[in-house]
């Protein structure tokens, strides 16, 4: 479409095509969030096929090799049952990871949802929705969080296993507290959005509310919405560690980084190594993330100017 | 500013009584019967038990029971804790100070820290201190605040024995002494939670303060001929608050979060580890009241937000 319009002077960008290919070139000059990037890829990789690669078993107890620094054996070190910290925290990480990710989901969908509908909807509907995000905003979030795993935690184990019940119960209970931001924004965008002219005419031309939504003003909205998503990964991670690091997460056979960290806390006298790689790992990959939100932040806001 | 304060107090009742909604709402579709192990005992015949329950109010329909335990909460009658069997409000008033400095001192911290670098870093964007300032602040809001208190109490604790890491209330001193020793027993924890928070209001400031210094009274502040100094703190830092105020009252519940999980790691005994060990250990009146508590304080700070709103922009505060 673009091509065939003639390149005015102003946007003279060299081959701009897509509007994601601006981004993306927008996105490179930041070059911690390139930089960060490349850490989750390799992070993502290495959770996911480094099981493959490292076979030592999660759960094999070496009571000879007790909470030992890191050795050619144990890169990592060995916990207080000499099982292997660096095969535990690939798995662990695959959990911890795709806890992130699962709950960044469920946050986005509620997310948009509500924002859409608060924000094509006027009145009522809009002033409920409004008075319902802001309750959510004003909750004390760890709290209820630990008071809703605690009521519910048995049902669901008892439903799904130990292992589904308690990654369906803290993704539910996390993407529950961390999507009013994105309706939020979601609302702001559709309020200055569905008074421009393309959607006029849309409607001049009689598209539906739910068309207009869909594939008029919702695309446009997007950009926020990405960049919100993004800093809900980092949140949510960070969430379900401290779930885990108090104790209340997964239980201890599921070794979450957080977990790690709980179980590590009270041998730091003797065994720093142990809780160093789960935080290192946390920090590094909450780290990663939010600079990849301010590389997107950059990238998918037009109106900022970059040198 | 008398009205302004009573309209504030009217409009967080809602938000208190919806609170009070969402919590009841869990409890009530909590699974588990406080009878279940009645339900199972052959000795009780079934008629009692019904009696029991009709007696308790635990028939009623679901509106008039949360209408009870509504009451029962505002009169401050929360029952007894099951463990220590010391009623829930006398505990929980024990614990409440101690929170309450704690998250009171770091937060003083937090916002030492941040205005001034964030100042600075919007007063001269992309210079050095600028780059190093900001990537510092998001390394320090991307670091959990539970991996910050063991590290602190690897370095200062263990290896440098410098500071205790277990938070004592009973201290073995009097006098000067005692003073120190609280002091020292509350470095670490006050600085977990301030550096944590320090650094994410540290970007908020910033921003803020870059929306604003770009503004047309700026320039005429500057072409007046006043000094830096002056412009930066009387018209720019003063405009630049008014966002900030609200972004740290949307963060409060993420600061009772933060206190929970510090007084977890340096066992200090405020109402946030009260919370985890009645978790730990099934004791849901406790559980209850301090959820409660908390709640109740996120909506006070907002209020406090509220009020330093209206101080920190006069339009507001008369309207």
């Amino acid at each position: 479409m673009a091509s065939s319009i003639p390149a005015s002077p102003t946007a003279s960008a060299p081959g701009a095509a897509s509007p994601w290919r601006e981004a993306w070139r927008r996105f490179r000059r930041h070059r911690m969030a390139v930089a960060s990037l490349a850490v989750i890829a390799l992070l993502v990789a290495s959770v996911v096929l480094g099981p493959l690669a490292w076979r030592m078993p999660i759960d094999a107890i070496d009571f000879s090799a007790m909470t030992q620094g890191p050795t050619l054996a144990h890169p990592f070190g060995t916990d207080d049952l000499g099982q292997d910290l660096l095969a535990r925290m690939l798995y662990g990480g695959r959990i911890s990871l795709a806890v992130g990710f699962a709950a960044m989901a469920m946050a986005v969908v509620v997310g948009v949802t509500v924002g859409a509908v608060a924000g094509i909807s006027r009145g009522p509907v809009d002033a409920a929705l409004m008075w319902l995000t802001d309750l959510f905003l004003s909750l004390p979030q760890l709290p209820l969080l630990l008071l809703v795993i605690y009521l519910f935690r048995e049902q669901l184990k008892g439903m799904f296993g130990p292992e589904g019940g308690v990654f369906i119960l803290i993704v539910l209970v996390i993407g529950c507290f961390r999507w009013m931001q994105v309706a939020r924004l979601v609302r702001a965008q559709f309020f200055s959005l569905r008074e421009r002219e393309f959607v006029e005419a849309a409607r001049a031309l009689g598209a539906t509310p739910w068309r207009l939504t869909w594939r008029h003003i919702l695309p446009n909205a997007l950009g926020p919405v990405i960049v919100a998503g993004t800093i809900d990964v980092a949140a949510a991670i960070i969430a379900e560690s401290t779930l885990s690091f108090l104790g209340l997460g997964f239980p201890p056979d599921i070794p979450t980084w957080g977990r790690l960290l709980f179980d590590s806390k009270d041998h730091l006298d003797i065994a720093a190594h142990w809780a160093l790689f789960p935080g290192a790992a946390i920090f590094l990959t909450v780290m990663a993330i939010n600079f990849v939100g301010d590389g997107l932040r950059d990238a998918l806001d037009p109106r900022r100017v970059l040198s | 500013m008398g009205a302004f304060i009573l309209r504030r107090l009217a409009l967080a009742v809602p938000s208190l009584l919806g609170i009070s909604v969402v919590l009841f709402t869990v409890l009530a579709l909590a699974p588990g019967d406080p009878f279940a192990e009645l339900a199972t005992n052959s000795n009780v015949p079934p008629e009692v038990r019904e009696h029991l329950r009709a007696s308790l109010g635990l028939n009623d329909p679901v509106a008039s029971r949360y209408l009870h335990w509504l009451v029962a909460m505002l009169h401050g009658d929360w029952g007894f804790s099951f463990i220590s069997r010391v009623d829930v409000s006398t505990l929980i008033w024990q614990r409440v100070p101690v929170t309450l400095g704690l998250i009171g001192t770091s937060q003083l911290l937090a916002l030492a820290i941040a205005i001034p670098v964030g100042t600075l870093s919007a007063v001269k964007p992309y210079s050095w201190f600028d780059r190093i300032a900001s990537t510092i602040a998001l390394a320090g809001f991307s670091l959990p605040t539970f991996f910050t208190g063991i590290l602190l109490i690897l370095v200062f604790s263990i290896k440098l024995d410098w500071l205790p890491f277990v938070y004592r209330s009973d201290v073995e001193a009097t006098g000067w002494h005692a003073v120190v020793e609280h002091v020292r027993q509350a470095i670490m924890p006050v600085c977990v939670l301030g550096l944590f928070q320090g650094a994410g209001w540290t970007r908020y400031v910033r921003s803020a303060v870059l929306d604003v210094i770009r503004l047309d009274h700026v320039t005429t502040a500057r072409s007046k001929g006043l000094a830096e100094r002056v412009v930066v703190t009387r018209h720019v830092l003063r405009n630049a608050l008014i966002p900030v105020v609200t972004l740290v009252a949307l963060q409060m519940p993420t600061v009772f979060g933060g206190a929970i999980v510090t007084e977890q790691i340096f066992r200090i005994p405020g109402i946030g580890s009260l919370l985890i060990d009645a978790i730990l250990r099934n004791d849901t009146p406790v559980i209850m009241g301090v959820t409660f508590v908390f709640s109740v304080l996120v909506i006070v700070f907002n209020l406090v937000a509220d009020l330093l709103y209206g101080l920190l922009d006069p339009r507001i505060a008369y309207r």
